[in-house]
C-alpha cells in the first residue's frame, strides 16, 4: 500500500465517531493489519468506511457478520 | 509566500450537530456557506449520542417550558444564565419538529406522535415527579440527528471542505473576526477561508483527560484557536465525569453493573464503599461513589503499577444472569481491560464525559469577551454553538438530553444571527497582510525543530496530570501542583518535534496541531478549578465541604459568578450570573438535591 493511502486510511480509523473504535481500529493498525493479505487489506479499508455502529456491532460480536468476504477480516480484528 | 484565499459568505468550523444546523441556516438564506470539518460529517462525536433530545413536547404526559427551565436551572447548579436557559427550553419544541421534518426518524407513539421517555434529572411541575421530555430515534439519536441534517445541507448547496484541520482564527487590528487559515490534510496545503462571518461548532475536548469517554476527534480545536486569537474561556473548570469508565481506555461501563450486584474494591480487595455509605454502599449516587473512587485513588488504595484505578468486580454474579442482564459488559472487559469479568474484577476510573464551559456566547449565538468595561462585548464576526460554546445554559453541571438540545439551538441560533448581520449588508473586511503567517510559522516549527518534544508523551504527560491534579474530586493541595505541572507540560507542548515530514496525509504533524489545542484547554481548566474555592455542579473540592452554611459546599455569597480564563497571561476574572430570564420571573437560589 502506497504510504498515501495508508495515511489516508489511519486518519479514518484513529478519528472515528465512536470511542470504542477508535482504540479497536488503532489497535489493530498497530498490530495485526500488516499480517492480513493484499486483498484483505482492501477488505479492511472498505470496512473502515462503514457506519461507526454498524461496524461497531460487527467488531463488538452484537450482531454476527454474516458476509462471507467481510467475516475473516472481522475475526481478526476481533482478535487482536 | 503566497497562500490561496477562498471567499465565502460563512466559515463554519465543525460538522457535528451544532455546525450542521447552523449551515442550514445559512445556506436556505442563500448565502455562500462552507464547513470544514476533519471527517466526515457523519463520523462525528455527536453520532455517540443516545440519550435523546430534551423538549416539552407534552405527547405522553402534561409538561411545560417552564418546567424544563426550572430543571435546568437547578441542573446548572444555578450557574446556568436564565436568559439563555428560558431561550433553550422555549426553543426546543421548534428544533425538534424542524428536525422531524428534516425527516428524522423518531420513535413513534401508537397515535403517531414523536414518543417521549423520561430521562434523569427532567421532572415535572418545578421538580415533583419524572417527566417523559426525551425524544429519540431507538440508541441511535445523534446518529439519525446528523444524517436528516447532512442531507438537508446537500438540498442547501452547503459545500463541505472535508478532512480539512482549521488552524487559527483570523482577527484584525480591530478585534473583527475574518475568517480561519484551514490546512487540507490530503495535500498539506494551507488555505485562507475568508468570510464575513464565522461560526465556531468543533465539539469538546475531553481527550485532555487520562480516562474520557469522548472520541480522541475531541481536541478543542475551536477552543484552542479561540485562545491563541486572545479570546478567553468561560467556566472550565465544569467538567461532567461518570463513576465508572474502563481504566486506560475509557469506554462507558453501564451504571446497571452496580445495579445487578457489582461491588467496588481497593487494592486490599475491601469494599470501600461500606466507609463511604453505609446504607447505600455500592447504590449511593454518582457523586458520592466518583468521590469515594477519587479519595480511595488519592490514599494511595488505588490498584495496578500507578495506583490509579479501583475494580468493580462482579465474579460472586451467577455468569449466566451476568450475560441475560448486562449485555455487552463481558465484551468490554476483554476488548478493553483484557479482563474476563466473569472471573476478575474489572479496572474502572470516573472518566470525563462533558465540557459545560467553552468559547462565552450569548444566547443569539454571537462571541462575547469584556471589552472596554462591556464585560458582554460582542465579537464581531465570530459566532459559536454547541459543546464549544458557553452560553450558558448548563452551568455547573448538565442534564441528560440537554446537550442534544443545545446543539440545535444554539447551532441555530448561530446561524440566524450571522445571517442577520450579513443581511445588514456587513461586507467582507480586507485580510492583514500577515493573516496566514502564524499558522504557517507553527507548521515549520512543528516540522523543522529538532530536539523537540514527542506528542504521544506530551499528551499523556497532560492527560494524567490533569486526571491526577483536576479529575472528578479535587483536592487544595492537588490543584495548587496541577497548576505548576501543567505550566510545565505547556513548555513541552510548545516546542513539539515531529519524525515524519510529509506534505501529504501527514497525520503526526496534525496530532501536533491537535495538541496544541489540548493543552490551552488543559490549562484554562487547571487554572480555573484552582482559583474556585467552593464546590458547585460538577466542581467538587474536598476542602469546601457540605455545611449547614454552605449546603454542598456552595457558597453563593462569593462564587455565584462565571470564571473568565484570560489565554493572554493566564488570568482569571469573572462576571455576574444572568438570573433574570426572558419573559418569566427567576428561578430563586435555594439548595440543589435530588
Amino acid at each position: 500500500m502506497e504510504r498515501a493511502d495508508y495515511e489516508r486510511l489511519r486518519w479514518r480509523c484513529i478519528r472515528r465517531a465512536l470511542l470504542e473504535l477508535d482504540i479497536t481500529l488503532t489497535r489493530f493498525l498497530d498490530d495485526g493489519f500488516d499480517k492480513l493479505t493484499e486483498e484483505e487489506k482492501k477488505v479492511f479499508v472498505e470496512l473502515a468506511d462503514m457506519e461507526d455502529h454498524e461496524l461497531w456491532y460487527w467488531l463488538s460480536g452484537k450482531t454476527e457478520c454474516d458476509d462471507p468476504r467481510f467475516a475473516p477480516v472481522v475475526a481478526a480484528i476481533r482478535k487482536s | 509566500m503566497s497562500i490561496p484565499v477562498l471567499k465565502f459568505d460563512a466559515v463554519i468550523v465543525g460538522a457535528g450537530g451544532a455546525g450542521l444546523r447552523s449551515a442550514i441556516q445559512l445556506s436556505e438564506a442563500g448565502l455562500k456557506t462552507a464547513v470544514l470539518s476533519k471527517v466526515f460529517p457523519t463520523r462525528s462525536h455527536t453520532v455517540a449520542a443516545q440519550g435523546g433530545v430534551a423538549a416539552s413536547l407534552g405527547n405522553s404526559e402534561e409538561d411545560h417550558w417552564t418546567w424544563h427551565m426550572y430543571d435546568t436551572v437547578k441542573g446548572s447548579d444555578w450557574l446556568g444564565d436564565q436568559d439563555a436557559i428560558e431561550f433553550m427550553c422555549k426553543k426546543a419544541n421548534e428544533v425538534v419538529v424542524e428536525l422531524e421534518h428534516y425527516g428524522m426518524p423518531f420513535d413513534r407513539t401508537d397515535n403517531g406522535k414523536i414518543y417521549q421517555r423520561p430521562f434523569g434529572g427532567h421532572m415535572s411541575n418545578f421538580g415533583e415527579k419524572p417527566v417523559r421530555r426525551s425524544c429519540a430515534a431507538a440508541d441511535r439519536t445523534g446518529h439519525a440527528m446528523l444524517h436528516a441534517m447532512y442531507q438537508r445541507n446537500v438540498k442547501a448547496n452547503t459545500q463541505f471542505f472535508v478532512e480539512w484541520m482549521a488552524l487559527d482564527l483570523i482577527r484584525d487590528e480591530e478585534g473583527h473576526v475574518l475568517g480561519v487559515t484551514a490546512m487540507e490534510m490530503e495535500t498539506g496545503q494551507v488555505v485562507i477561508f475568508h468570510a464575513r462571518a464565522t461560526i465556531f461548532a468543533t465539539g469538546g475536548a475531553g481527550r485532555i483527560f487520562y480516562s474520557s469517554t469522548n472520541a480522541f476527534i475531541n481536541t478543542g480545536d475551536g477552543l484552542g484557536m479561540a485562545a491563541r486569537a486572545g479570546i478567553p474561556l468561560e467556566d472550565m473548570e465544569f467538567w461532567q465525569f461518570h463513576p465508572t469508565g474502563v481504566a486506560g481506555a475509557g469506554v462507558l461501563i453501564t451504571e446497571g453493573v452496580r445495579g445487578e450486584g457489582g461491588i467496588l474494591r481497593n487494592s486490599s480487595k475491601e469494599r470501600f464503599m461500606e466507609r463511604y455509605a453505609p446504607n447505600a454502599k455500592d447504590l449511593a449516587s454518582r457523586d458520592v461513589v466518583s468521590r469515594a473512587m477519587a479519595t480511595e485513588i488519592k490514599e494511595g488504595r488505588g490498584c495496578g503499577v500507578n495506583k490509579d484505578y479501583v475494580l468493580l468486580d462482579i465474579t460472586h454474579l451467577d455468569p449466566a444472569t451476568i450475560m441475560k442482564r448486562l449485555p455487552g459488559i463481558h465484551e468490554i472487559g476483554l476488548q478493553f481491560a483484557g479482563v474476563d469479568c466473569l472471573k476478575e474484577p474489572l479496572p474502572v476510573v470516573p472518566t470525563c464525559h462533558y465540557q459545560m464551559g467553552g468559547i462565552p456566547t450569548h444566547y443569539s449565538g454571537r462571541v462575547v469577551m469584556p471589552q472596554n468595561g462591556d464585560m458582554n462585548a460582542v465579537v464581531p464576526g465570530f459566532y459559536a454553538g454547541g459543546e464549544c460554546a458557553c452560553a450558558s445554559v448548563h452551568g455547573a453541571n448538565r442534564l441528560g438530553t440537554n446537550s442534544l438540545l443545545d446543539l440545535l439551538v444554539f447551532g441555530k441560533s448561530a446561524g440566524d444571527s450571522a445571517v442577520e448581520d450579513l443581511k445588514a449588508g456587513k461586507a467582507h473586511r480586507d485580510l492583514p497582510k500577515d493573516a496566514a503567517d502564524k499558522s504557517l510559522a507553527r507548521i515549520a516549527a512543528i516540522d523543522n525543530r529538532k530536539g523537540g518534544a514527542n506528542v504521544h508523551e506530551t499528551r499523556l504527560a497532560m492527560q494524567r496530570t490533569m486526571q491526577d491534579h483536576a479529575g472528578v474530586f479535587r483536592f487544595g493541595d492537588m490543584l495548587k501542583q496541577g497548576v505548576e505541572k501543567i505550566l510545565e507540560v505547556e513548555k513541552a507542548a510548545r516546542q513539539l518535534e515531529i519524525k515524519d515530514k510529509s506534505q501529504a496525509w501527514n497525520t503526526a504533524r496534525t496530532e501536533a496541531l491537535e495538541m496544541e489545542n489540548l493543552i490551552e484547554v488543559a490549562k484554562a481548566t487547571m487554572i480555573s478549578a484552582e482559583a474556585r474555592k467552593e464546590s458547585r455542579g460538577a466542581h467538587v473540592r474536598d476542602d469546601a465541604p457540605d455545611t449547614a452554611e454552605f449546603p454542598n459546599g456552595r457558597n453563593d455569597k462569593e462564587w455565584l459568578k462565571h470564571t473568565l480564563f484570560s489565554p493572554v497571561d493566564n488570568s482569571i476574572s469573572y462576571k455576574p450570573v444572568n438570573m433574570q430570564p426572558l419573559t418569566v420571573e427567576p428561578v430563586a437560589l435555594k439548595t440543589r438535591s435530588y
